[in-house]
């Protein structure tokens, strides 16, 4: 019912008995969270490698039409946000309000344009007919079974694709409360951890990105 | 007492791998027996000679024992890297097959199972082997994974679309050995049985030579009556008028029936033949397209006695 | 009296807004008793339908449907949570002296997404249902007709509620044990459901990915399960068998953990082997992640693999096998006392065994080989399931109802259920034994007629199992319209949840507890307030 006497003590739950308690438990979940993540991806990650391994021309054929350029681009533009989040979360502990909310802003940006070029890179595919599975309609292979290479690659870049939208959405709700002035060294644990989990979902990018565009 | 124990257990042992089989089985029984009885037996007597007298009762603070602890768990460590040992060993005989063995061919496909012999005989549910010599069978699925199990071989393997599985085995009994399908695969799944026909290699060897002609002096509705049960019919065409995944065989023959387009058909000699060979072409109505076609699978006179049994369903 | 949980704050909407972790813990409880009734219809109909071969009252197709739900619905929508949401979000807080769950939002939210995953489970049903069993196997399952891209959705999402229950009580036991309450100084019951967090954690995902990639081969053919594409079947069933392997130790581990409370309990002895039980937990947590290849023995995988796999599943064994020597040491010189939890407790020392035992034969390759696929395999996980994880689960419901309810049942109506599930469990299952060594294959809708006999016999056990459960039912009902007078701690047991009275107060206790004996400590018992009147 009554919360902790602690400065700050409007964001102590009741269950909690200091603010640090809180925190480490947040970090706990978030990090397990992440731990998820990462074994759902995984799953992809393995049967990608095995399909590679059972159809290797094809998937080495296929490889090629994607664009590369794009791809190092958005490799840099999500490096770049995972900077902006870094310094979101510095300028949260460190009681600079305005500035997280700048770094908030500019990290949703970086989002944004990475989007932006996935919408450009997917227009590219569907114009060719380079679409996964049944729908593959490309002409002129030489090498045939392309298609599993793009069902992978649809698999993958989309579900990465519906994370960057997820955590978009949170970096939003979290910038609002920022804006509102709930953040500073004694609580800015929700900036902590959407900051934690956007560096997976770019974690996750740093590996896709040789793994489909690179690697033959 | 074991032959008891088994006779009640298991099936008959249809080769000598089976007893090796049954050896390790009979083996686990025992070890189970002997711990349950020690767990059933030390709860059943602690339970009455330590219940509760009353309030006052004072119970010693036993935390611990490490020798008794480290009993519990090195004794089972050992005793079940034994079995371990014991069943990877007995599995090593039927999981590599010898190089004399006579190879056949098997094709699975939602319902029934297809035998291809090495001169291009073939036999639809019905599997003949000689008697004392190893078989291999290689084993590939049209559709989806089937299982190939015959009890009394104690022998199973999946049966995979696009690849090859194999098994091989060597009868010692002779007569009729069931095959059973054991990977779930539909509606048919439980009909899809058939017979594993183990002769000395004399007879064997004759009936290869005929190209598996069972029926040869048989008349034909009776033949037909035979295949009705070997080939697979019987899982979806009920003679009693009862309805199963197709229409029943009773009195059908000589009446029109309405087809799924909405035009009729006699039911006579042509739709029967057709029915077989091309069973998607007419669909008995509020009936789905599921029969599988026995093209290349039934000879000529094998379709006849098959159309001839059909009239005799009053 | 001050008000307790259940009667403030009062209102509909303030349990549907509930985070109260007792408020959360008894609506999962009615949830999953619900999901329970209904897989066990399917199953009284499976039975009666095996009464004699073939047509008995439904189609092949419908009997494969009806099987399929059977099982889908028992170990997505029942046993998986059954334990750590129901029992477990009770209880944990209250015995590790906190006011709730780390994340009490998150638990609510668990909740809505395990209805959400259920409507859609019964969405599924109702617009054609599934017939390719729980385990999905491909290419039938991308390949039939039926509802399968819904009911796998459902799955998928059920899964989510899972993977939060796991988090949550990770945290939970991480941050919020009461002072002075170190890890060895834990209930079992807290080990166990963390380390069945564990897997939930990390198995889950796996099964959310492969169930993902059900619908994208139904949808797109993607082609990776897909043999006609270039894909593999069998890599299905690694994915698969890669979460649900882990899955059945989520569902034993929390029984296990029970059984360490009410053993103690009603022998008035601590416990013996704390720091086995406690390490035993966790290495099976661990081990459990190396033995999904003994599902598939024979699915055309390598000798080397097979060989492999066989030696983990041994060892795997070991830790279980040690807890039942501990529980049974417990008794040993104790003071033992025959209520309903303890008698739920012996049922499941002695049908888990035959259970475990039972893997020996499945464990083993040579064996395996004959009895993967056949009856053999549905008795011994129905031993350890049923045998195992129910007989806890309601050793644990009847062990905490006093204190979840502040009513006690009626004792003499229990003991008598107790018994009828006992012997009808027995009865439908032990045959089923014989049925899987004689050669009738599972998922058979018709069978050959010399095993009839055994299984009418069986069905014959499923209606005395039936009935004892329906027992149940009517004298749990009943105990709810008694007063509530049961006390704090009607069993005399050791354990914070216990120094509050019964129903606990909304924020659980008047005053923060702190700890300063261990676990089980009775060597100077509170005497049961029974005891205390006489």
């Amino acid at each position: 019912m009554s919360t902790a006497a602690t400065p700050h003590g409007e964001f102590l739950q009741h269950h909690f008995t200091t603010a640090e308690q809180q925190a480490d438990a947040g970090k706990i979940g978030m990090w397990l969270f992440l731990v998820t993540e990462v074994l759902l991806f995984g799953g992809l990650f393995v049967g990608f490698a095995i399909m590679q391994s059972l159809h290797r021309e094809a998937f080495v054929a296929a490889h090629h039409q994607l664009d590369r350029v794009l791809g190092f681009i958005n490799t840099v533009v999500l490096l770049t946000s995972s900077y902006t989040m870094v310094m979101a979360v510095h300028s949260a502990r460190t009681d600079r309000r305005k500035r997280v909310v700048v770094y908030l802003l500019l990290t949703l940006i970086c989002a944004g344009v990475f989007l932006g070029i996935k919408y450009v890179e997917y227009s590219h595919k569907f114009h060719e007919g380079l679409l996964p599975g049944r729908y593959y309609s490309h002409k002129g292979d030489t090498v045939p079974g392309q298609f599993m290479f793009f069902s992978f690659y649809f698999m993958m870049t989309g579900l990465h694709g519906v994370h960057i939208l997820g955590g978009m959405a949170v970096i939003a709700w979290v910038l609002r409360r920022a804006a509102r002035g709930d953040f500073s060294h004694a609580y800015y644990t929700p900036v902590d951890l959407v900051g934690l989990y956007w560096h997976l979902v770019d974690l996750i990018w740093i590996y896709l990105f040789p793994l489909l565009y690179l690697i033959k | 007492m074991n032959a008891w124990i088994r006779s009640v257990l298991m099936p008959v042992q249809g080769t000598a791998y089976a007893a090796r089989v049954d050896h390790l089985y009979l083996f686990l029984i025992y070890v189970s027996a002997f711990f349950f009885l020690l767990v059933a037996g030390l709860t059943g007597y602690f339970v009455i000679r330590y219940r509760r007298r009353g309030p006052s009762d004072r119970t010693p603070n036993l935390t611990h024992h490490q020798g008794l602890e480290a009993a519990w768990t090195l004794i089972p460590l050992a005793l079940v890297i034994f079995i371990f040992f014991w069943g990877f060993h007995s599995y090593m005989d039927i999981a590599v097959s010898p190089a004399d063995a006579l190879e056949i061919q098997v094709t699975a496909k939602k319902w029934v199972w297809q035998f291809e012999y090495p001169n291009g005989v073939r036999t639809v549910n019905e599997l003949h082997v000689p008697l004392g010599k190893p078989v291999k069978l290689v084993m590939t699925s049209e559709d989806v994974i089937h299982g190939f199990f015959v009890p009394s071989f104690r022998i199973k393997q999946d049966v995979v679309p696009n690849t090859y599985t194999q098994l091989w085995f060597e009868a010692t009994v002779p007569g009729v050995h069931q095959l059973e399908c054991t990977q779930y695969c539909g509606q048919g799944h439980s009909g899809m049985l058939a017979n594993i026909y183990v002769d000395d290699e004399k007879k064997y060897n004759e009936w290869l030579a005929t190209g598996g002609d069972a029926g040869k002096n048989m008349p034909l509705s009776q033949f037909g009556a035979m295949l009705y049960a070997s080939r697979g019919c019987r899982t979806c065409h009920s003679l009693d008028g009862t309805r199963g995944q197709g229409p029943s065989f009773k009195g059908i023959w000589g009446h029109p029936v309405k087809l799924s387009d909405g035009k009729s058909v006699m039911v006579d000699e042509n739709y029967v033949r057709e029915s077989i060979l091309l069973p998607q072409a007419k669909i008995v109505a509020s009936f789905e397209p599921i029969m599988p076609t026995f093209q290349g699978m039934l000879r000529e006179r094998e379709i006849q006695a098959l159309v001839e049994f059909v009239k005799a369903q009053k | 009296m001050t008000g307790n949980y259940l009667s403030s704050p009062r209102g509909l909407k303030s349990w549907l807004i509930t985070v109260d972790h007792k408020r959360i813990g008894l609506m999962y409880l009615f949830s999953v008793l619900f999901a329970f009734l209904l897989g066990g219809i399917f199953a009284m109909l499976i039975r009666i339908e095996l009464l004699k071969p073939g047509h008995n009252i439904m189609s092949a197709d419908t009997y494969n449907r009806v099987f399929t739900l059977h099982g889908a619905i028992m170990i997505f929508l029942f046993i998986i949570p059954s334990i750590p949401a129901s029992l477990g979000n009770f209880v944990l807080p209250l015995m590790l002296g906190a006011k709730d769950v780390a994340f009490p939002r998150l638990n609510l939210a668990s909740y809505y997404i395990y209805v959400a995953g259920a409507l859609f489970a019964i969405a599924a049903m109702v617009t054609g249902a599934v017939d390719t069993g729980w385990t999905f196997y491909t290419p039938y399952s991308t390949t039939t007709n039926g509802s399968v891209g819904l009911m796998t959705f459902a799955v998928f999402v059920l899964g989510f509620s899972s993977i939060f229950t796991g988090i949550n009580f990770i945290a939970t036991i991480h941050k919020l044990r009461a002072p002075g309450m170190g890890w060895f100084r834990m209930p079992l019951f807290a080990w166990g459901i963390y380390a069945t967090a564990i897997i939930q954690v990390l198995a889950t995902p796996v099964i959310g990915i492969t169930l993902l990639l059900i619908i994208m081969e139904r949808v797109f053919s993607v082609g990776i399960f897909n043999p006609q594409l270039g894909g593999d079947p069998i890599l299905f069933q690694h994915f698969f068998w890669f979460y649900s392997h882990p899955a059945v130790y989520i569902m034993i581990l929390p029984g296990m953990a029970i059984i360490s409370e009410v053993i103690p309990c009603f022998s008035r002895k601590t416990i013996f082997g704390y720091k086995a039980i406690a390490y035993s937990s966790i290495a099976i947590a661990g081990v459990s992640f190396l033995v999904w290849g003994h599902h598939m023995f024979v699915s055309g995988q390598s000798q080397l693999a097979n060989a492999i796999f066989s030696f983990l599943t041994f060892l795997v064994a070991i830790p279980s096998g040690v807890k039942v020597f501990n529980w049974i040491a417990t008794m040993y010189r104790g003071s033992i006392s025959l209520e309903a939890p303890m008698l739920y407790a012996i049922s499941f020392l002695l049908l888990f065994a035959i259970g475990g035992l039972t893997g020996l034969f499945l464990g083993a390759l040579a064996t395996d080989v004959h009895l993967h696929d056949t009856y053999f395999v549905v008795a011994h996980f129905h031993f350890v399931m049923m045998g195992g994880t129910v007989m806890a689960f309601l050793s644990g419901l009847h062990y905490w109802w006093p204190k979840m309810f502040g009513r006690m049942y009626s004792e003499k109506w229990a003991r008598v259920s107790a018994a009828l599930i006992f012997v009808g469990f027995n009865v439908t299952f032990l045959s089923q034994f014989v049925l899987g060594s004689r050669g009738m294959p599972r998922r058979y809708y018709s069978y050959l007629d010399q095993f009839q006999p055994l299984h009418v016999f069986s069905t014959v056990g499923s209606w005395v199992l039936g009935l004892g459960f329906l027992i149940m039912a009517v004298y749990l009902w009943a105990s709810l319209r008694r007063p509530m007078d049961a006390p704090a701690n009607p069993w005399g047991a050791t354990g914070l949840e216990w120094q509050t009275p019964s129903p606990p107060p909304e924020h659980n206790f008047e005053n923060a507890p702190s700890v300063t004996r261990g676990p089980y400590d009775y060597s100077s018992p509170e005497p049961t307030s029974a005891e205390v009147e006489a």
